[in-house]
Formats: C-alpha cells, sequence, structure tokens
C-alpha cells in the first residue's frame, strides 16, 4: 500500500533552527511464554487462524482469565533489566473499547498501577557517546486478534467488502514499555530513537523473554513526537505513529514527523492530535484516526483478577538470573577481544556480535572469528538480502565450522587462499571443511624438495632476476616467489618459497 | 411405602437410592412428567432437557446396578439457571441476544454436578442477565409463584426457587450477585444460600458484576442446600478469584443444627421502616426460636448498611456494562443487520443486535454503568461507590466481633404482583435491600423460609449472614430453625402451598 497524499514538510535543518522535538517511545513485546497471558492456548506464530482459541481468548459468555506466572516473571525480569522499580502489589484493569478483533470488547492490561515503572536505558549512539533514556513504566497486557480486510486494494479497511478475523494473536501477553518525554536530543532525536530501539531489542533478546521480531511484529513500536518551538518550554500537540517495524523506520518516522509538524507550525497551523500510519515504501505518514481527549477507555480494576502481588524475595531471585547488560558485555568482550572501536562497531552493526563470541569461545582467535565472519559470509548475507545469523542458519556454517578453517590453516595445511576456497565449498554445502578440502585436493605441499626443484627452475629461468637479488635487491625475489607458487599451482607455502629463495641467493 | 419422588428432598432421594428401592431413571421421570403437568403455568424452565437428564440417570442406575462407589447425590436430578454454561445445552440467560447460543463448554458447577452424577433436567428461568428481582425482565416470559400465579416468583433467579417450590426438581443452581438465590427463596418458601464469595467457582457463570456473583444450591431443605454446596464448592484453578481451600463443614453443621451459646446479631438498619408487618412478626418468631434453642441475641448497627444499595446500583452497573459488552454479534449468538443500512460496517451490526437482543432493563444498567466508569465521573461515582463497600466490609467484621451470625428479614415484603413494580426500578431495587450487603462483602448468607405473613398468606424468608469462610455457620442456625419451625407447622410449609393444576394446557413447551 502506499500513501495517496502528502503532507507539507519543512527541511529536516529548518526544523532545528526553529524547534526542538519532544519525543516518547511506547514498544510493545509479545512474549515468548509457550501458553497465552489468560488461558492455556499455545502461541506459535503463523498456525492455521483460529486453531489456538478456547473459550477464554475467545471471550465466550462465562469464561474468565487466569494470569500465566512465566509472564508476570518475564515482565519483572524486564523491568529489573530497565532498572525499574518493581510493584509490591499492583492490578490488572479493563481499558473498553470496541472492536471487531478484541473478543472481549475490553482489552486486560493494567493502568495505573504498572508492573514496573521510574526506570532508564543507557543506550549507545554510534559516536560512541552514551544516551539516558528515561523509561516512565512497563506494563502487562493480553494481545487482540488480528483482522485480515478482504475485497479492497489496500488491505484496510476502507474499501473492503469484508474482514475476517484471526483470534490466535488475541491473548498472547504483551508488555508495553513506555518512555518518559525525550528532551533535548535535538537533531540527534531520530537517531536516538533507533539506538534506543535497538538496544531494547538486544535486551530483551539477551533477557531470552521475546524473539524480537519486528518484522513479525512481536515487537512493535510507536513514536510519539511534538515540537517546541526554541526559546519555549510549551509542548506542542503530538502524533502518535504506528506501529513502525524496523529500526530503520523509526528513525526516519521521527525524521519525517519533526518535518510535517515544522511544516504546520511555519504555516501557523495547528498539529492534529491523531494517530498517523507510517509507510515503508514511500517515507510518509498519513493521518489515521483521530485521538482526542475524548477517548474515554472507561479503566477500571479487572475484577476477574486477583492482584500481583510478587514478594521481594521473588523479585530479588529474578534479579539474580538478569543477564549481563548488553552494553556492558559489549564493552568487557571489545576489551577481551583487542578490538578496536571501529571494528567492534562495525561487528555489532554488522549484528555478528554472538557469531564471533561462540566462535572465540569454541576455539578461534577473535581476529581470526572476525576475519572470516565479517568477511566472506558477510558479503554473501549481504548479497542475498539476509542478515548473517540467519544466511549462516541456511547455509549450514557454524562457529565450529570457522574454528575448524582457521586450524586448518593454522596448522599449515592451507593458506589463506586455499581456506577462502575450502569456505566457499562449506557455504555451497559440500560438507565441514576438512571435507571439503579433502574433496577439492586443497593441501599446502608439504614435500620440501619439490618445493626446492621448483625454486631452482625458477631461479634458473629467471636469471636476470635472480641476480638483482643476489646484487641485494631483496623485493625483487617477490616475483619469483610468483613464479614459484604458480609452478606448485598455488599449493605451496609462500613463506617457505621465500626462504629457499633467499637461501640460494643471498649469502 | 409410598413416598411422592416429586416431594422428596434431596437426601431422601438419596436413601432411597442407595436402598436400591427407586431409581434414578424413576425418580427424573416423575419429575420430567411433572413439569409436564405444570411448568405450563409456573414457566420455571426455559429449557427442558429430557433426553439428556434420562441417559444420565440410565447411566448412573446401570453403575450402580454394577456395584461402583457413587457420589452420594448420584442419580438425584437439579435444574440449572440458565445463566451457567451447559456444553451442548442452550444458555440464554434470559436474553434475545444468546437465543440459539451452544456453549461448548461446561462452567465448572455443571461439570461437578456431572461428576456427581446428577441428571441435568434443564435451564431455568431469570432476569435477564441476572437484573431484576421478579424475572419480568426474562426476554421468555416471566416465571409465576407456586404460591401464587399472578405474583413474582423472586428474581433474578425466580427459576430456580419456583422449581423447587413446584416440585419440578429438588435441587436447583442458582446465582446472587445482590440477592438473586436468597429474595426467591424467601418469597417461594424455599432454603437459598449464597456460599462465601469464591467458595464456588465461578467459571462458566455468565458474569453480570465480576466482583459480586456466586453460584449456590436452591432446596427445600437446609440439609439438601448443605449436600448441594459440598458438591459444587471448593477450589477451582479457572477461576483466579476462588477460594484455595476446603469446602466449610456445611453438612455436619447441618446435621448437628446445634445453636447453643451462638450469639445472634440483629441488625438495626434491616429491621426498622419499611419491612412488612407479617414480615416482622415471622422474623421476630424465628428469633425466638433460635432462643429457645439455646442461642444468645445481640443487637449490632451497621451504620453504612444505608449506603449499600447505593454503591451497589454503581459497582453492579460498572462491571455489568463492561461484561455484557461482549455480546457484539461477532462470534456468538444473535446477529441483527441494521434496516436500510446496504452494506453496513461491523460497528453498525454491533449496535443494532445490541438494540435488539438486550431488555431495557439490561441497557438501563449498561448506561449507568459506562457513565459511572467515564472520566470525570469515575471518583465521585465508581471510586466513592468502592469506598461505601470499605465501609460495610467494616461494619461486618464489627459485628462479627460482638455476633457470630447476623440476621435479618431476606426480603421487606412478601411476593408481590407482576406489574407492580415494573415502571418504578428504584422499588424494584428495595426489594434487595437486606441481601445486597453480604455480597458487596464477600460473605454468605442463607434464606430460609420462617412462615407465612398473616396479612397475605405469603411465605416470607429469615437471613442469616455469616463472616467469611463460615458457611458452616449459616447451616447450624438455618437447620436449627428449620427443625424448630416444621415441628410448631407439623410439616414442611411448602404443604401449604396450593395445589397447581397439572392440566398442562397452558401456553409454552419445554
Amino acid at each position: 500500500m502506499s500513501a495517496t497524499t502528502t503532507d507539507a514538510v519543512i527541511s529536516y535543518d529548518e526544523v532545528l533552527e526553529r524547534y526542538d522535538p519532544v519525543m516518547g517511545l511506547e514498544v510493545h513485546v509479545e512474549l515468548g511464554t509457550l501458553t497465552k497471558m489468560f488461558c492455556g492456548c499455545a502461541t506459535e506464530f503463523g498456525a492455521e487462524p483460529n486453531s489456538q482459541v478456547c473459550p477464554v481468548c475467545l471471550g465466550l459468555p462465562g469464561a474468565l482469565p487466569v494470569v500465566n506466572e512465566k509472564a508476570v516473571e518475564s515482565a519483572i525480569r524486564i523491568g529489573l533489566a530497565l532498572n525499574c522499580e518493581i510493584a509490591q502489589w499492583c492490578r490488572f484493569a479493563r481499558k473498553n473499547y470496541f472492536y471487531p478483533d478484541m473478543p472481549k470488547n475490553f482489552q486486560t492490561s493494567q493502568y495505573d498501577e504498572p508492573i514496573a515503572f521510574e526506570g532508564f536505558l543507557e543506550v549507545d549512539l554510534d559516536d560512541g557517546t552514551t544516551y539516558r533514556v528515561e523509561i516512565e513504566r512497563a506494563h502487562m497486557e493480553e494481545d487482540t486478534g488480528k483482522s485480515l480486510h478482504v475485497g479492497g486494494s489496500t488491505g484496510r479497511i476502507h474499501g473492503a467488502t469484508h474482514s475476517l478475523v484471526d483470534y490466535n494473536r488475541a491473548g498472547i501477553p504483551l508488555i508495553e514499555i513506555v518512555t518518559k518525554p525525550l528532551r533535548g536530543a535535538g537533531e540527534r532525536a531520530p537517531e536516538i530513537a533507533r539506538a534506543y530501539v535497538a538496544a531494547l531489542r538486544d535486551l530483551l533478546k539477551a533477557l531470552d523473554v521475546s524473539d524480537v521480531k519486528m518484522e513479525q511484529g512481536s515487537m512493535r513500536c510507536d513514536v510519539n513526537l511534538s515540537l517546541m518551538p526554541k526559546g519555549t518550554d510549551a509542548l506542542g500537540t503530538r502524533s502518535e505513529t504506528k506501529n513502525v517495524n524496523s529500526l530503520r523506520s523509526v528513525e526516519r518516522a521521527v525524521r519525517y514527523e519533526m518535518c510535517r509538524h515544522g511544516a504546520i507550525l511555519d504555516g501557523g497551523g495547528r498539529v492534529v492530535q491523531e494517530t498517523r500510519h507510517w509507510h515503508e515504501d514511500t517515507g510518509v505518514t498519513t493521518s489515521g484516526r483521530e485521538k482526542s481527549d475524548a477517548d474515554d477507555y472507561r479503566y477500571f480494576p479487572e475484577p476477574d483478577l486477583v492482584p500481583v502481588a510478587p514478594t521481594r524475595e521473588t523479585v530479588e531471585a529474578l534479579r539474580g538470573t538478569l543477564p549481563e547488560p548488553p552494553a556492558q558485555r559489549r564493552k568487557r568482550l571489545q576489551s577481551d577481544w583487542g578490538f578496536a572501536d571501529l571494528e567492534m562497531r562495525d561487528v555489532i552493526n554488522a549484528g555478528l556480535l554472538e557469531l564471533i563470541g561462540e566462535t572465540v569461545e569454541a576455539g578461534a582467535t577473535p581476529a581470526g572469528a572476525r576475519k572470516w565472519w565479517s568477511g566472506e559470509i558477510a558479503r554473501r548475507a549481504n548479497a542475498a538480502a539476509v542478515d548473517v545469523s540467519t544466511y549462516a542458519a541456511e547455509h549450514a556454517i557454524t562457529p565450529a565450522q570457522v574454528v575448524e578453517l582457521e586450524s586448518l590453516v593454522t596448522s599449515g595445511r592451507l593458506n589463506d587462499s586455499m581456506a577462502r576456497q575450502v569456505l566457499e565449498g562449506v557455504l555451497d554445502g559440500e560438507g565441514t571443511p576438512t571435507t571439503v578440502a579433502d574433496a577439492r585436493g586443497l593441501q599446502l605441499v608439504q614435500d620440501d624438495s619439490a618445493l626446492e626443484a621448483a625454486v631452482d627452475e625458477v631461479i634458473a629461468a629467471n636469471a636476470d632476476v635472480a641476480q638483482k637479488v643476489r646484487d641485494g635487491k631483496v623485493q625483487a625475489a617477490g616475483a619469483l616467489i610468483g613464479q614459484v607458487m604458480k609452478a606448485m599451482k598455488g599449493q605451496a607455502d609462500a613463506g617457505k618459497a621465500r626462504e629457499l629463495i633467499l637461501a640460494k641467493l643471498t649469502p | 411405602m409410598t413416598t411422592d419422588l416429586t416431594r422428596a428432598s434431596a437426601a431422601d432421594l438419596a436413601d432411597l437410592l442407595s436402598r436400591g428401592e427407586t431409581s434414578s431413571v424413576e425418580v427424573t421421570t416423575a419429575l420430567l412428567d411433572r413439569t409436564e403437568a405444570v411448568d405450563g403455568d409456573v414457566h420455571a424452565y426455559l429449557h427442558v432437557d429430557r433426553d439428556g437428564a434420562l441417559a444420565s440417570a440410565r447411566d448412573v442406575d446401570e453403575r450402580r446396578g454394577r456395584g461402583e462407589d457413587l457420589h452420594r447425590l448420584a442419580g438425584i436430578p437439579i435444574a440449572v439457571k440458565d445463566v451457567m454454561a451447559t456444553k451442548g445445552l442452550p444458555t440464554t440467560c434470559g436474553s434475545k441476544i444468546l437465543e440459539g447460543w451452544i456453549p461448548p463448554y461446561d462452567a465448572t458447577v455443571v461439570s461437578r454436578l456431572k461428576h456427581a452424577g446428577m441428571p441435568i433436567l434443564g435451564k431455568t428461568n431469570m432476569d435477564e442477565f441476572a437484573m431484576g428481582s421478579s424475572t419480568e425482565h426474562s426476554a421468555y416470559g416471566p416465571t409465576r409463584n407456586p404460591w401464587d400465579l399472578d405474583r413474582i416468583p423472586g428474581g433474578s433467579g425466580g427459576g430456580s426457587s419456583a422449581v423447587v417450590a413446584s416440585f419440578q426438581a429438588p435441587l436447583a443452581i442458582g446465582t446472587d450477585t445482590g440477592g438473586s438465590i436468597r429474595q426467591p427463596a424467601a418469597v417461594t418458601g424455599t432454603v437459598g444460600t449464597k456460599p462465601t464469595y469464591g467458595g464456588v467457582s465461578r467459571y462458566g457463570l455468565v458474569a453480570l458484576a465480576s466482583s459480586l456473583d456466586q453460584a449456590g444450591p436452591c432446596t427445600r431443605t437446609v440439609l439438601d442446600a448443605a449436600l448441594l454446596h459440598e458438591v459444587i464448592g471448593g477450589h477451582d484453578p479457572m477461576d483466579s478469584t476462588s477460594i484455595d481451600a476446603p469446602v466449610p463443614a456445611v453438612v455436619e453443621a447441618a446435621r448437628r443444627a446445634d445453636v447453643s451459646g451462638m450469639r445472634i446479631g440483629i441488625v438495626r438498619e434491616l429491621t426498622g421502616e419499611g419491612f412488612q408487618p407479617g414480615v416482622r412478626a415471622r422474623f421476630d418468631e424465628s428469633v425466638q426460636h433460635l432462643v429457645d434453642a439455646g442461642a444468645e441475641v445481640v443487637e449490632v448497627s451497621c451504620p453504612s448498611f444505608t449506603a449499600a444499595l447505593a454503591a451497589y446500583y454503581l459497582i453492579l452497573p460498572s462491571e455489568a456494562s463492561s461484561n455484557l459488552a461482549k455480546f457484539d454479534a461477532m462470534r456468538f449468538g444473535l446477529r441483527v443487520l441494521p434496516e436500510g443500512v446496504d452494506d453496513p460496517s461491523a460497528e453498525q451490526v454491533m449496535a443494532a443486535t445490541r438494540d435488539a437482543g438486550f431488555g431495557d432493563e439490561v441497557k438501563r444498567r449498561i448506561i449507568l454503568g459506562t457513565y459511572a466508569l467515564s472520566s470525570g465521573y469515575y471518583d465521585a461515582y465508581y471510586g466513592s461507590a468502592q469506598k461505601v463497600r470499605r465501609l460495610i466490609a467494616d461494619d461486618f467484621t464489627r459485628a462479627f466481633e460482638t455476633a457470630d451470625v447476623l440476621v435479618s428479614p431476606t426480603a421487606p415484603t412478601t411476593a408481590f404482583r407482576f406489574g407492580d413494580k415494573l415502571d418504578d426500578p428504584m422499588a424494584m431495587y428495595l426489594n434487595d435491600i437486606a441481601t445486597i450487603p453480604a455480597n458487596l462483602a464477600g460473605v454468605p448468607g442463607m434464606s430460609v423460609p420462617s412462615g407465612l405473613a398473616d396479612e397475605d398468606g405469603l411465605p416470607a424468608g429469615f437471613q442469616i449472614l455469616a463472616p467469611a469462610a463460615k458457611d458452616e455457620r449459616l447451616y447450624a442456625v438455618g437447620a436449627a430453625l428449620e427443625q424448630r419451625l416444621l415441628s410448631s407447622w407439623g410439616g414442611p410449609l411448602l404443604d401449604r402451598a396450593p395445589e397447581l393444576s397439572t392440566a398442562g394446557t397452558t401456553t409454552k413447551g419445554a
């Protein structure tokens, strides 16, 4: 679908001249629990529509919810990892509104008593500095079903002839993480937004509470944005851009909304408080539902559930299960591995941190692990337009195989160019590095007499070059080494060839 | 010995069955025949499941024949209020909006009945979604009081009380949100218990007000109520608000019927103005019987009870407005397309269905509740009501420091005539003035017949209230009172009810 109307925008530089952006980010994360938030139904993604439903998540008359304890644990761990306080006693609340894909016509959520509140997340920016994003709250709720609007050209409800509803997603546990309004970010607002969502994704992955797949909707970001005229501290009217579902889109959506708001305010207009839809293809937002203060969800405490009251012992026990914070872990690994800042950043941006970590753990040198993963494998993944770990999984290349490859080089069996050929073979599905090397007959010649004979032949055939070396021009030996390697069909150790040549031609 | 199987108590039927003097099929058939004969007039049932009931009766008889170890109440038929989900049996809640809905699952209460081997005779009539005190708000027409067919049987569970009072079933399941078990029991001369909130699972009970609803027994004797209470009570992991503790020893208490040394608290606020003289007289008499049985009487004051009705009519509609939102024509039940609209939207279908499917009282309460929860009004209405609720619970706590149980008349009047209060919701609501505080505080309550009011010859009820989780006290007091009243009457009160016509002629079939 693409946006049909285009709003006026001003340039980013113009926005920054006259306004300060204020943004708030709301991230919804589907937890990776085996069962739903309030019933025992499975949560598997992509199952046959309406195959993972029961009276509870279909909202049938008489059915009652029961809280998934695992989901509460995950929520508490997320809260702790975000440096939040954990409520000693909190309740669920009903958020009442009518929508066909919401079975009960209320969402069981949390309102003024979130399970976690008042936290922060340190976010690493591209220039190596850190920005602290203040977290207002993280609360538990259930997902809705999914509507599929059929018969229209856009897939949206407008123009559709009928709609199908899949309730498999209804009742999947969600955690909504809400930042405080982020002020003073200035020109870095879009970057900070992206970096925050990326940091949050890494954190949730490290916590192992969600598969955080933005493309599948298991992590979704809403961007609230408003502009303040420079020199004032009056908050402007905000727009809420829904379901921005990639890191790059988060950055683009913030930037776009800043430019759009700027144009409205420059023209003396008023920003409408509304929901906006983000269009990935055209990079613009369009107006959705108008949202006003009249929106009234009539929240009240959910009478079908008892309060959640984790004991301090439970909370502390969960704190003990937290992994090392990703930012801290990255710093530690960089120092352990001896990578330069730029090298480390490339590794992180290419999504190679885990693969390299596992490879080093399996016995490779950090430099070796980095060389192989960020070289040929990353190049191929890039060409296939998938991330490296997906590519690796699809092509059966594992950290253990990279270790094997490196050891074939260090043991002297292969040189670098042979190792690259072996890797190609592995990626093409020919087997493990050793199998590929055997099958392709790749093996450095270990027999010195063959090498010596080749050296003698090359010296005899290139008497003029040999003379230059004898005269002290040692760098001329390179040409001879090349000839020797050619004669040996590449299967010689170039270092050894050099040694032999120099031994024969220099005193 | 010739026993009228339709008039026998469940406890007596259990003895007959265990001695092999009758069979479940025989009992079930007798009751179904009785229904065919009298329910055209009474209209206690919305749906009778003759085939299903007889099939489970046969099954129990066979199992008994094989010498299987059966539950004490195995083979004893029961009627279930139409607010409980029953797998494969219609469940309408007395509403058009659920017409034709067949639940794919059983309420926990229903599965416990089935597990005990109790044949389910059918589903009983009720005010729509349990909103009312007369069954006049049933979308399928009212139930008539067996004592006087021109009068209401109480509500919302008028069907469950009438079915028991008219000898169509020895036992029935009711639900009580503000008195819907106890007030019908009072006006039909039967026994009804609202257990402690959380004592009986609400899973499968179509919610009116989640924090107030409680299912319980409707019977003709206190012992029968205890026996049924034991079957349906106890922890259910499917209901988060269910109490994780054993069922109180209600059967033992009903058998012992011992009130010696017990302190009976008369609630000053529930005995004064507004109570019919004949109701008052039977109440005073009952208190005297308890004193004769060895109890001590104290007077207690619960000042916040005067605000109970107001708080109740904010909390109930608020919760109901949300609970009833799911009736939207999308997944089950009635679907009505708006007239004169081509290509209606989902919202228009929802609106048209709710307009056609809900009755006036339901709409009135949805509107009230929606308003009370609205932003800007929440604190003043829902918030204040919750504070009153707290005060009422505190009143109970204090009262139970000086009394072991509290007592009052169950309802201020005997059964009123159809239409008397239909146009005056406030007068209708006032009928629950004595029963509502127990729901707000979650404490258990029971109504037992106290006799007939002199002025109209209609039954009056005696209400007993106990602290939460002390349900056994209701049964001790109820059984002691029942014993003494039975001997003073020389037989069950229901023996004095007029004979119903058994012509089986009138309007509705099963």
